[in-house]
């Protein structure tokens, strides 16, 4: 197999499959995650103001007072990763036309010099939550494989994405290659893992902030 | 500098300085050292009495003369095509004057004569179905011609996207079985220059290379002279700045378009095509497939035939929701299905719980 034929693969079969997949993934574990239902809390409800699942879901993504100075990396290096690949993501021009020819939606995008720029921020933010996750010792000792995986399949597609862009390592058209099947690889195992919290987020936080707010606490 | 050569293009309006340019540029376009310029000249322009050149045979199997025309129609005068006046071309079925068994006779009078010296130029596939019925020349299948030939070569030129990768009938389904030459051929040193057809500045570089140096020029990974195919034609395309800005033409009649904007939504190949159009051109450096106004279509890449379509962005999938619908219903059932083995081992749970009563923590 030679590279272009790498590329029409994974820009042919392998794309339909690693969508097929993710599709099939995500409403099968939608179904299970919502047909699982909860005991009714027979409970009287108490009325506090600022705790129900709404204000959960907004309140969690600000940190906690003096969160940030305790925990610097964690929350400075998640919201710096997590920004960076909604931009890498949604504002590079080759990812909008993708987007485009899916579903007919587009927007203008930002100039590649900048995408380029958030990428390695992305990447640096990425190692930095890496080594602390591997330096302190009650992180390490939470961790399991899934974390390590998960970083792995996230960091990927922006380390091939921007080589490929800078022309490093490999020739343009492997590396292109590479990075749409990297891509393919979160697809495939994003609905089975620790990644499917971008499908949950929003729908746990709104749980917590619920049953709490039934009991009274503004979480 | 004197030499038969030098007289030949004064008598065709050449002058000296002309051609002393021409192998600079030849030799800078190859990226060798200044001096390789003067090498060059020097060793065409002295190329001995027409018996001593060095003997090339050009054999066409599956191909559509392409090849030829881009060399022999390069631009007027023919600077690419002197270098027909430097090499002894013993057979060229489009070009030679003989026809027939004088046709033989003068392919295998040149391969007995220069026996492990000569240069053998293939252009087109060689076609294996049907114990390669499909193209017969003088009674012959393509195949044995080019295992009879090859044997004697001192080194092969695959020339075109057919010799050096099957190119269209390698294309799928590939009704003829079409091979490269170096899917046949593994013991002699193989050139590749593809293209559908390739640059005549290619052809021409390639083979001064040859007879200056006596060597093949430095080889990428498909076979391809590095110094031509080196580089992608969108890190050297004059409409870069644009893919960079994020300017891109929406259609080929749009203002986009005719600003000259970048080509890649419109299916331009550029960024995986690795060929040396946008800086050598074409037609003596008029014009080029993007400076025209279309996309790269990737025609010195294997198998560009079947790479998705050409008028489709790069960044595009094939057809990425083909299976979209049938995983969406697959997913919903196996959701479902999960849901009905949590319920029954919820019930289950809850009918196997015991209660307990204010009476049994007493006891």
């Amino acid at each position: 197999m030679n590279e272009i034929q790498l590329l029409t693969w994974v820009r042919g079969d392998g794309l339909d499959y690693a969508v097929g997949i993710f599709l099939l993934g995500v409403i099968w574990r939608l179904f299970e995650i919502y047909s699982l239902g909860r005991k009714k809390d027979l409970s009287a409800s108490r009325s506090v103001a600022g705790a129900s699942g709404w204000h959960t879901i907004f309140r969690r993504s600000l940190p906690p007072a003096g969160m940030v100075k305790k925990s610097p990396v964690s929350y400075i290096g998640g919201y710096t990763f997590h920004i960076g690949l909604a931009i890498v993501v949604f504002l590079f021009a080759p990812h909008i036309l993708l987007i485009q020819s899916l579903t007919g939606l587009s927007w203008p995008g930002l100039p590649s010099q900048f995408i380029d720029l958030a990428a390695v921020v992305t990447m640096a933010a990425m190692v930095v939550v890496l080594a602390d996750r591997i330096n302190k010792p009650v992180k390490r000792y939470l961790s399991t494989f899934g974390d390590w995986f998960t970083w792995t399949v996230t960091f990927l597609p922006v380390l091939t994405g921007w080589m490929a862009v800078q022309h490093l390592l490999l020739p343009y058209t492997t590396m292109l290659a590479l990075h749409i099947l990297s891509v393919e690889v979160l697809l495939v195992v994003l609905p089975f893992t620790k990644l499917f919290h971008a499908f949950t987020l929003f729908g746990s936080r709104w749980y917590n902030g619920t049953v709490n707010g039934h009991k009274g606490v503004a979480v | 500098m004197q030499g038969p050569l030098i007289e030949t293009l004064a008598r065709q309006g050449v002058t000296r300085r002309t051609f002393m340019k021409f192998c600079a540029t030849l030799a800078s376009a190859m990226a060798l050292p200044p001096s390789a310029g003067r090498a060059m000249a020097e060793a065409m322009a002295a190329a001995p009495a027409a018996s001593k050149r060095p003997s090339v045979i050009w054999l066409p199997f599956q191909e559509c003369t392409g090849c030829t025309e881009s060399i022999t129609r390069s631009h007027s005068p023919t600077l690419e095509g002197l270098i027909f006046d430097v090499i002894s071309l013993d057979y060229q079925e489009t070009l030679m004057a003989a026809a027939g068994h004088q046709a033989e006779e003068a392919l295998h009078a040149a391969m007995a004569a220069n026996d492990g010296k000569y240069l053998l130029i293939v252009d087109g596939s060689i076609p294996l179905g049907l114990d390669g019925a499909y193209s017969c020349i003088a009674g012959k299948s393509n195949l044995e011609t080019l295992k009879e030939v090859a044997k004697g070569a001192a080194a092969i030129v695959a020339m075109g996207s057919c010799a050096a990768y099957g190119g269209l009938p390698h294309a799928n389904p590939n009704p003829t079985g079409a091979v490269s030459v170096s899917d046949i051929i593994k013991d002699k040193p193989i050139i590749n220059i593809p293209g559908c057809p390739p640059i005549p500045t290619v052809i021409t570089g390639v083979l001064a290379h040859f007879l200056t140096f006596g060597s093949l020029p430095e080889l990428d990974k498909h076979g391809r002279p590095k110094a031509f195919y080196g580089e992608t034609i969108h890190d050297r395309c004059y409409r870069r700045p644009f893919y960079d800005q994020g300017k891109f033409a929406k259609t080929f009649d749009d203002q986009g378009a005719r600003n000259g904007w970048c080509l890649f939504e419109l299916g331009c190949k550029g960024p995986v095509t690795y060929n040396a159009c946008a800086t050598v051109k074409w037609n003596g450096g008029t014009s080029w497939p993007v400076e025209s106004g279309h996309g790269c279509l990737g025609c010195s890449e294997p198998d560009f035939w079947d790479a998705g379509g050409f008028y489709k962005a790069l960044s595009m999938p094939a057809d990425p929701l083909k299976l979209a619908a049938k995983a969406a219903v697959v997913g919903a059932a196996a959701g479902v299905a999960v849901s009905f083995v949590n319920r029954g081992k919820k019930s289950a749970a809850k009918s196997a719980h015991e209660t307990t009563t204010l009476a049994d923590l007493e006891k």
